[in-house]
């Protein structure tokens, strides 16, 4: 009788113990993996404040955040309407102009190219809107994608106006 | 020639060698025995060798002189090559080296495609090496990003957003991978560690890979197992270890001929203008060494796609031993396998071609097509040969191909008779 309550005692304390251990091991490697993420320094630049009032309609600046160009484009009535005109149905990744534009007139978005991450060309592309030089992904004038490899819209960064002249980024 | 056990030959040797068998290690490898039927594509496994100790050795030096920091890594390029002594040459022999490496590890594979040196009993060498291989390749890429110009950077960026095809996680990934949310500082110091780091993980699989091929020992142009302890092997040493020295040379001449005559060949003039995270230059391209999965990843019309696409093109070679079922193993007796390896080395330089050009028309449909062919050949053409391929007659020895040819006995007297006189009976 012995014999057979004696292994399942220590079938149990091995258990435990690899148990134990194994947790042990995780929290000692996390430090050794989160040392990799973003750091106090680098999130702490987490917001840029732009002067926008001497851009002209259908001008474009890009600023830096977060090592990120960002585009905001002033855009003319004939981009707008091109951009809202546009139906849903023929968007890879559908979002209406008006979600993505709060002032129709601003469009702020990340100038990150959303297949592998090369800076879009402003003003290029079948879509009058930008193109990726890299594999060739076109977006129209609200930054939607619409042709090429790249599988969503440029991202549209959160962003307030500050006053009519400030935006806010971040 | 058989390997005969190391015998020390003084007290001291063998109280050495009792206690660390050093002596009787080296002892094996230069007696090792190798097939005496070795052509020159066998020489290439030196070659490796050496260029991985040139990159370590130069490698260690550039980093006295380097600094990685986004604002004077570029700059301390242009001094190592303007103002450290020699540092233009230590630069030019770690970039071109580099280049070499990877066409000599090329040759080393598609010799071994060739000849069928992954099939049983060698499997795991070649496993090993394709370890080596995806080293490499982390290596390299991340030696490039060290000079922080526009194509270092440019090629971080979109090698690491690879790993934002990941689904859920893969905004995650990349920000773990950059320490930021973009390729910045941290990215570069990451880098520099692992670059650093990662040759002498491949020096330790080299070890094993070597290990590994003293085991079955080395296949042969035949393909058929040789006889050790006949007279089919020669030892290591001196036979093959001269063999290797003339190749090295000649491979060196090539070597140096891009070192001094034309150091920017192979990289990009991009490279020449520091990082700028608000310009992309116009044609991304990675090095040459990496184009053929280049093409491949531009190939497939979708992010996700191109990125499992890309990295099966190299995880389906780990499957090659039971993918490829023939039972012989050189091309040399395999009429129809031989055609499709030709076939597959035109297709992956194509790639590699198309790799380095715009992702548009006439490129884009032979990429595809070039990718299609790629996977035809080692999922569905291999193991198809593999059952229904006519293979001709094997040899019984590595000696027969030489000496069955009309004639060879009578020269091989000849040259014999000239060097060891008349009385050549006993020859073969």
């Amino acid at each position: 009788m012995t014999n057979k309550v004696e292994p399942k005692r220590r079938n149990f304390l091995f258990t435990a113990t690899y148990t134990i251990g194994a947790v042990g091991l995780g929290a000692a490697v996390w430090p050794l993996v989160d040392q990799m993420n973003p750091d106090a320094s680098v999130k702490a630049l987490s917001t840029t404040e732009v002067d926008v009032s001497s851009i002209e309609p259908g001008k474009e600046i890009t600023v830096l955040w977060r090592g990120k160009p960002i585009f905001i484009k002033r855009r003319t009535e004939k981009e707008i309407s091109e951009a809202a005109k546009v139906n849903l149905k023929d968007l890879k990744d559908p979002e209406k102009d008006s979600d993505r534009a709060k002032n129709p007139e601003w469009l702020v978005m990340i100038g990150v190219c959303t297949h592998l991450g090369c800076v879009p060309l402003k003003n290029k592309g079948e879509y009058k809107g930008w193109f990726c030089p890299c594999h060739g992904s076109h977006y129209d004038t609200s930054g939607r994608i619409r042709k090429g490899p790249a599988p969503t819209n440029l991202e549209i960064p959160k962003y307030e106006f500050v006053d009519m002249n400030t935006i806010k980024i971040g | 020639m058989s390997e005969e056990k190391y015998v020390p030959k003084t007290k001291l040797a063998e109280w050495f060698d009792s206690r660390l068998p050093l002596l009787s290690l080296s002892h094996h490898l230069k007696s090792y025995p190798t097939p005496k039927n070795l052509n020159y594509w066998w020489t290439f496994g030196g070659i490796l060798t050496f260029c991985l100790i040139t990159q370590i050795v130069t490698g260690i030096i550039l980093a006295m002189h380097y600094v990685a920091h986004t604002e004077h890594a570029f700059a301390s390029i242009e001094h190592i090559m303007r103002d450290v002594n020699y540092g233009w040459l230590m630069r030019y022999v770690h970039s071109n080296g580099a280049s070499m490496f990877f066409l000599a590890v090329y040759i080393h594979i598609f010799r071994g495609l060739y000849f069928g040196s992954y099939k049983a009993p060698r499997e795991m060498i070649w496993i090993i090496g394709l370890a080596i291989y995806l080293l490499m390749m982390a290596t390299a890429f991340m030696g490039y990003v060290l000079p922080w110009g526009q194509m270092s950077f440019w090629g971080a960026t979109v090698i690491t957003n690879l790993f934002s095809a990941i689904p859920l996680i893969g905004e995650s990934v990349t920000n773990w991978l950059w320490g930021g949310f973009s390729v910045d500082n941290p990215t570069l110091n990451r880098f520099y560690s692992l670059h650093y780091l990662l040759p002498f993980l491949i020096f330790g699989l080299v070890i094993l890979h070597i290990w590994s091929l003293h085991i079955p020992g080395n296949n042969n142009p035949v393909g058929i197992d040789v006889k050790k302890g006949s007279n089919e092997t020669m030892p290591f040493h001196p036979y093959m270890v001269m063999k290797d020295l003339l190749a090295l040379l000649a491979f060196l001449l090539l070597f140096f001929a891009f070192v001094f005559f034309m150091p920017d060949f192979l990289g990009h003039p991009d490279n020449y203008i520091p990082a700028d995270p608000l310009i992309t230059p116009a044609h991304i391209v990675p090095e040459w060494y990496l184009l053929p999965f280049y093409a491949i990843l531009r190939a497939i019309p979708s992010k996700l796609g191109g990125v499992i696409f890309m990295f099966a093109s190299i995880f389906v070679l780990v499957g090659l031993p039971w993918l490829d079922s023939s039972k012989v193993r050189s091309a040399t007796f395999r009429p129809i396998y031989r055609k499709f390896f030709w076939v597959l080395v035109v297709t992956v330089i194509l790639l590699g071609y198309l790799g380095a050009k715009p992702p548009e028309g006439i490129y884009l449909i032979l990429a595809r097509i070039g990718t299609a062919y790629y996977f035809i050949h080692f999922l569905i053409l291999l193991p198809l040969l593999g059952r229904y391929e006519k293979t001709e007659p094997l040899p019984l020895s590595i000696s027969d191909p030489v000496l069955d040819k009309p004639g060879a006995m009578d020269k091989l007297k000849e040259m014999a008779g000239k060097y060891e006189g008349e009385n050549v009976a006993t020859f073969k």
